[in-house]
């Protein structure tokens, strides 16, 4: 096993991800090492939610793979519309939800279960809480709820789905302080942002989508201008008419991110090499777009 | 008192037995409706009720009026449209409520027919709204097992069920149990709705399972409390459900659910988070 594999956490091979036979995530290759921390920035519609639901397992891919190297204990924060506030849970309910990869099913909540989850929500600014019915929380208390049950779940690969959708300056600022720490204890973590300004200041590694990676390394480099224009050139629709997508049409094989080299595929998948053939309905590859 | 409220179960024998059958179907019932409302597919229980009459129809058919097959007729017709409204969801872009109305629709188109090859308007009402005063030893084994059943498996499952309404993403990312759980709850719809048919009729036992559920939303703003107080709903409409019918000679099926239905909305009025206390008192309000 070379070092590259040793360090990675997340291995992509030609991983196509994707909704009705259309991509969102299109042949993405290359890692994640472990211990990183990666932003991962586009336009809406560009993948970033498809990837986080691709390698936590919750959407499966329409070709390739998402490999967890090295197995390790994902959390995963979806983005807050997922959840229903109206339900009739206390705070402390849902932080405990992030107790399931220890207790599972039936395993009974313990003292030091307890003790950890007040832990969690002291991490938070959210002591005193837990009495709190979810549907009377602010977006960035919930938020913050949100992030103790990550730490609840002591996960190695964290992942976080727009965390900073909707909350103000001083909650963007200490979740930051929360992401930083997990990072410094080696954890790996990717977060899907909008703010540049944010991820430039706070991100060594970035990863730019539109459907495919327009650039992925470190963030200084990949946030250059002619990478930035090249992704917001980037066609979300998808397109009815679209050719189906043939496996041997130059999709580049990178041994890891570092190397990405992705040619000029952004949104448009260009089907030079010969003709483009013809698939039925049925078949469930993907299309081009 | 005595002579109104206890004396009638003391006295008579299929008076106790209905009341036996009542509780225990509220006992399992009433949580399963909490959960139905919590996930807002309380008019999938009412769908649901109309879905397993062809399977009950089939029972007729074959055995005449018998608990037995028309029990097992009626949940495996529940199995079918639950287990098949469900797939077409979770497997393709149609909501559940329209594979449900497609499925208990046609379910029910089938069990009208069915009835009609064969029986009276008796029987076709004896289906539908059931005698809660005429169950016999099988049905209260019945009902038993199916509130044991219900019971039993809501604790084994109480986390995965509380977690796939909260969150159910979360609960895909952390474990592979989110769409067993969906349909092992929708079993247990089924098998309540099957348990209720023969003391409350197939389009009445939906009522026992989300009026006292409805009611209990009102006071309580914490899953467990909400299912132990709809289950003591459920109680107390039974009771007062079967003293009005015992008294005033009325159908015991449409005054157990009546009863719940009065309790229903008193809640909507007075419940702590009912119209009085959220929209009509005047609240005083603190610092902070």
């Amino acid at each position: 096993m070379n070092a590259v594999m040793t360090e990675a956490c997340l291995t992509f091979r030609d991983l196509t991800l994707g909704y009705n036979s259309h991509p969102a995530v299109h042949h993405l290759n290359g890692s994640v090492k472990t211990g990183s921390l990666t932003a991962v920035v586009g336009a809406n519609g560009s993948g970033k939610s498809t990837l986080m639901k691709g390698i936590v397992g919750v959407l499966k891919p329409m070709a390739g793979s998402c490999l967890n190297t090295r197995n390790a204990r994902v959390a995963y924060l979806p983005q807050q519309s997922e959840l229903d506030r109206s339900f009739p849970a206390r705070v402390i309910d849902l932080v405990s939800l992030g107790l399931w990869p220890r207790r599972g099913l039936l395993g009974r909540t313990t003292k030091e279960d307890r003790e950890e989850m007040a832990k969690a929500l002291m991490a938070v600014g959210l002591e005193g809480f837990e009495g709190r019915p979810i549907d009377t929380l602010s977006g960035g208390q919930l938020q913050r709820a949100l992030f103790a049950r990550v730490l609840v779940q002591d996960a190695e690969l964290i992942l976080l789905d727009e965390p900073f959708n909707a909350v103000d300056a001083k909650t963007i600022g200490d979740l930051i302080q929360l992401i930083k720490r997990w990072h410094g204890e080696r954890r790996t973590v990717m977060v899907v942002a909008h703010d540049l300004e944010l991820v430039r200041e706070h991100f060594p590694e970035t990863l730019l989508m539109a459907r495919r990676p327009v650039a992925w390394g470190e963030t200084k480099e990949t946030l250059r201008a002619e990478n930035l224009l090249r992704a917001r050139r980037f066609d979300e629709a998808w397109h009815e008419d679209a050719p189906w997508c043939e496996p041997d049409h130059g999709h580049e094989h990178l041994n890891g991110h570092s190397h990405a080299q992705p040619h000029d595929h952004a949104g448009h998948h260009h089907h030079e090499h010969g003709e483009v053939h013809e698939r039925p309905d049925h078949e469930s590859g993907p299309r081009a777009a | 008192m005595y002579d109104f409220l206890i004396a009638p179960f003391v006295e008579y024998g299929f008076m106790q037995r209905a009341l036996a059958g009542s509780l225990m179907l509220s006992l399992g019932a009433c949580p399963v409706g909490v959960f139905l409302m919590l996930r807002r597919m309380s008019l999938t229980g009412d769908a649901m009720a109309h879905a397993i009459l062809p399977g009950a129809a089939v029972g007729f058919l074959f055995f005449g009026l018998q608990i037995v097959p028309m029990t097992i007729g009626g949940l495996i017709a529940g199995v079918i449209v639950a287990m098949g409204a469900g797939a077409v969801s979770r497997f393709t872009v149609q909501k559940e409520d329209a594979s449900m109305a497609a499925f208990y629709l046609i379910s029910l188109a089938l069990g009208v027919l069915m009835v009609s090859m064969r029986g009276s308007s008796v029987d076709l009402m004896h289906v539908l709204f059931g005698t809660v005063l005429a169950l016999n030893n099988d049905a209260l084994a019945l009902i038993a097992a199916i509130s044991i059943i219900t019971l039993v498996t809501l604790g084994i499952f109480w986390r995965a069920i509380v977690a796939e309404c909260l969150d159910p993403l979360f609960l895909r990312s952390v474990s592979r149990l989110g769409t067993p759980v969906h349909f092992i709850f929708l079993g247990l719809v089924v098998l309540n709705l099957v348990g209720g048919f023969q003391a409350l009729g197939t389009l009445l036992s939906v009522g026992l399972m989300m009026l006292p559920a409805a009611a209990a939303r009102f006071w309580t703003a914490r899953v467990e409390p909400m299912c132990a107080l709809a289950i003591l709903i459920g109680f107390g409409s039974c009771i007062a459900g079967l003293l009005m019918s015992y008294h005033a000679s009325l159908p015991s099926g449409p005054a157990i659910i009546l009863s719940a239905g009065v309790v229903y909305f008193v809640s909507t009025v007075f419940g702590t988070r009912g119209v009085f206390n959220t929209r009509l008192r005047r609240h005083r309000h603190r610092t902070a």
